[in-house]
């Protein structure tokens, strides 16, 4: 906990950067810039004890998945939690090629660089990677996140946002927005299909209530 | 990096040509170029006269609408579902699109950059084919454009590509050995002797072929004595030549000496026999240029003594068959030679047949195929259609003379049931006393369906119409032809009736355009090729042909290239109409001899997504030759 104010000082270059890109003020949000869509998997949902067990992101631009812009990081485990390999199917030992934590965040944050995130409960997955960074004396994630469950709730009438609170799952989304759950539950696929389900989001808004790319920052999630 | 999303990519594109005859890896390294767009219904991916993208498309999800504006008008050309491709003008001519991509509703498609899938269409013939196929047919259907003074200049057309290898030209002898029409036989013989040639050719003081004189002539007319060998060429030499230009192809030459029954074509400048002989093409040229030959099942069909042989031979037809599509030989050829090879089998029949009854015929007779044999479109064995015409007698002989025909029908239909030829369930045979008449009672058979139009009549007469004569005594069978357009000329009423028929064939295509299939019966979930696609072809190009008094044009092919010199304005229509027969004339009979019946009805699940892209390409002018009928003959009064 501590290390999070040594941060700069004897910081890898990587994360050096990774922090110049936000010297300048963060791009505005059009059509044109690169997003990128990111689901990790991890051991359970405590953000101190679990670990990331994979990261899955593609990139987003001019409203079309990128598949040749993609980033699929499977992490060695130190702690393995049992109950979560039935969802997500990786064990500790199978042939996937995998990489230390600290390569992992590494390849990461320069794939990310400084691009506006899109996440499903992006909240989640921020603590997640924050923890990760932490542990290696980093500091958080610069990036603004678009959250693919509160643009959703955006989507609908404001008869039914009396539940204002409601949790979609990504599920939920799948079968509204009508998106194949293939490979669902795996990092990749979270994360094509959080791509996909922002873009038909988007379209919606767009179309329903008139809302442009732009003014998605105002959707911006303001995260704690 | 293992990427999960490109091998996901990579299973769905694995299901569509081109892509299925690519490796895996090759789909693989395609699918992690990819880019994944989802638009809206009613979006557009690209508009007409829009500079193309650097990319082409695949639909993932939903339907594609192809559209082309012509001023405010915008129409819809095609449709593509999950699987199709479109775009594809990136991957021939990066210019602008000349159609614009909507949404017909929500959908995902993948766009795949050119730079990407360029290096696939060089090194995989099967994808280069099939993407000059799909691009050709979406820019080809539109034919109307034609009409508008404004044709697709690009249209690149993979039948067309395919004929010219099958066309190629043949090879002849030039510089033919020639004399003149004055000279002495025996000074000719001498020299043909000398040269080692079978044949010499007269020619007048223009170098035109005037006449031939081959070792055969020599031998029936001279050395039997007849002519003296003083004789002067003029005497014995076989006259007029038949003459052709010299870019025959090797298809054509085979016709010429089929149907000419001759052993040397004259080769002319201009093709005609007022031109300068500039070569001769003999029946052994042929040979050598093309292995497989049906002049010799034809003379084989001759000499054969019993109808069993003649079954052999229909065998080996259907192997030339096989061997023609494969070779792509283009269909109306095809027909031309399974025709001559059909018509010599029937006509060797009916000799057989008389040969075989205790008494010749008592009066002249014509032995007449219908249908499809008549229409010389019968490329397999199907049901026989046939009948018999006999000169009029007098009232007390009718009976005794009928009576001798009907026996000789029944060996006929049953020599040519040995052959493989089904017997007609409707007993359209010349063995049913009912098509095996006298040439009045023909006559007032064929006035009686024209005149008092009946359900039963009009099908019938869509048989009937389309007869060829045979064997015998062909006066009777041109007689009936002329009724026919007599009784057309008295009445429009005959052709409205046929026109409705025609109309009332089901649809091969559903509101979704799906196939739709046989609900019930033998043949339930298969899709019939013949009603529901090929006999409206069929139909609308009789019916026209009646209306304009086209004589002796019996075939749909013909029939729709004479209609389209007729009617220039509709001549796209009628060619589109000619080349969606040919392709589902080549359909049916690929399908028959894969599963060795009359190819009628088509298991849709056999069908690759290629074939059937290719099926519903020719439903367009169906569903136009229609409304041309619809609107020639008002027929929304009649039905």
């Amino acid at each position: 906990m501590n290390f999070r104010f040594k941060k700069n000082n004897n910081a890898p270059d990587f994360w050096l950067e990774y922090l110049r890109l936000f010297d300048k003020k963060p791009q505005k949000l059009s059509p044109g810039i690169r997003l990128i869509a990111l689901d990790t998997e991890t051991t359970g949902f405590d953000y101190e004890a679990d670990r990331i067990l994979s990261i899955g992101a593609v990139a987003v631009t001019n409203n079309a998945i990128n598949v040749s812009d993609q980033l699929e990081i499977y992490l060695k485990q130190e702690v393995f939690n049992v109950d979560t390999v039935e969802i997500h199917g990786i064990r500790k030992n199978n042939d996937f090629e995998k990489v230390t934590e600290i390569a992992a965040l590494q390849q990461f944050v320069k794939y990310i660089g400084n691009a506006t995130l899109i996440a499903h409960h992006a909240n989640f997955d921020r603590k997640m990677i924050n923890s990760a960074l932490q542990r290696h004396g980093l500091g958080s994630l610069k990036n603004t996140f678009l959250d693919t469950a509160v643009l959703f709730r955006n989507t609908k009438h404001l008869v039914y946002l009396n539940d204002q609170n409601k949790r979609y799952s990504l599920d939920e989304l799948c079968n509204d927005l009508k998106i194949s759950k293939s490979d669902r539950h795996t990092a990749s696929g979270d994360a094509f299909i959080t791509a996909m389900a922002f873009l038909k989001i988007v379209a919606r808004l767009k179309k329903d209530k008139k809302i442009n790319f732009e003014e998605l920052s105002r959707l911006r999630t303001h995260l704690e | 990096m293992k990427n999960t999303i490109a091998e996901r990519i990579q299973d769905f594109l694995k299901q569509f040509p081109p892509f299925d005859s690519l490796k895996r890896e090759e789909r693989l390294s395609i699918s992690t170029q990819i880019r994944v767009l989802y638009v809206e219904k009613g979006e557009y991916i690209f508009r007409q006269d829009n500079p193309c993208h650097d990319a082409f498309y695949i639909v993932r999800e939903g339907a594609i609408g192809l559209y082309r504006n012509f001023d405010e008008e915008q129409n819809l050309v095609d449709v593509c579902d999950v699987g199709d491709l479109f775009g594809l003008r990136i991957m021939i001519i990066k210019k602008k699109y000349r159609m614009s991509a909507r949404a017909d509703e929500e959908s995902i498609v993948y766009a795949i950059p050119a730079k990407v899938f360029e290096p696939f269409i060089e090194k995989n013939k099967e994808v280069n084919k099939f993407l000059l196929g799909t691009f050709a047919a979406h820019a080809r259907n539109y034919y109307t454009e034609t009409e508008k003074g404004q044709r697709i200049d690009n249209t690149i057309s993979i039948e067309t590509a395919q004929d010219l290898s099958a066309l190629r030209s043949i090879s002849y002898r030039k510089k033919p050995v020639t004399c003149l029409p004055g000279d002495i036989v025996e000074e000719i013989a001498k020299k043909m002797t000398k040269k080692k040639i079978s044949c010499i050719i007269a020619v007048d003081e223009h170098k035109h072929p005037v006449g031939i004189i081959t070792d055969r002539d020599l031998r029936a007319n001279v050395v039997t004595g007849k002519f003296p060998v003083k004789s002067h060429v003029t005497e014995i030499m076989v006259s007029p030549v038949i003459t052709y230009a010299k870019k025959l192809t090797v298809a054509e030459a085979q016709i010429a000496l089929i149907k000419h029954d001759i052993s040397h074509l004259c080769i002319t400048k201009d093709g005609t026999p007022n031109s300068k002989l500039i070569g001769i093409l003999s029946n052994h040229d042929l040979l050598v240029s093309f292995g497989n030959n049906p002049s010799v099942l034809i003379k084989e069909t001759k000499r054969v003594k019993k109808p069993q042989k003649l079954r052999y031979i229909r065998k080996q037809v259907a192997q030339l068959l096989t061997t023609y599509l494969e070779q792509d030989i283009p269909t109306g050829h095809i027909l031309n030679f399974i025709s001559e090879i059909n018509d010599a089998l029937v006509i060797r029949t009916v000799e057989l047949a008389l040969k075989e009854m205790p008494a010749p015929p008592p009066v002249t007779f014509g032995f007449l195929v219908l249908g499809s044999q008549g229409r010389r479109e019968q490329l397999l064995l199907t049901d026989q259609d046939n009948a018999i015409v006999f000169e009029d007698v007098k009232e007390a002989e009718y009976e005794s003379t009928q009576a001798y025909f009907l026996a000789l029908a029944n060996k006929i239909t049953k020599g040519l049931h040995t052959i493989g030829y089904a017997y007609c369930p409707a007993e359209m045979m010349a063995s049913n006393p009912r098509w095996c008449m006298s040439l009045s009672k023909w006559e007032s058979q064929f006035n009686d369906w024209m005149t008092t139009p009946t359900e039963e009549g009009t099908l019938l007469s869509s048989i009937f119409f389309d007869f060829q004569h045979i064997y015998g005594n062909s006066t009777m069978a041109n007689r009936l032809s002329d009724v026919v357009f007599e009784g057309v000329n008295k009445s429009n009423r005959f052709l409205g009736l046929l026109g409705v028929s025609a109309l009332q064939k089901p649809s091969p295509l559903g509101f979704f355009k799906q196939f739709l299939v046989e609900q019930n019966g033998e043949h339930k979930d298969t899709f019939d090729i013949k009603t529901r696609a090929m006999m409206v072809l069929i139909d609308a190009a009789r019916i026209l042909t009646l209306y304009h008094n086209i004589k002796g044009v019996n075939n749909t092919l013909r029939r729709y290239e004479k209609l389209a010199e007729l009617e220039p304005n509709n001549a796209a229509l009628f060619e589109s109409c000619a080349k969606a027969f040919r392709v589902l004339i080549k359909f049916r009979t690929r399908q028959g001899l894969l599963h060795n019946d009359s190819g009628r009805f088509i298991k849709l699940n056999t069908l690759s997504k290629k074939d059937k892209l290719r099926l519903k390409r020719c439903f367009r002018p169906i569903r136009d030759i229609q409304e041309v009928l619809r609107i020639r003959f008002q027929l929304k009064n009649l039905m």
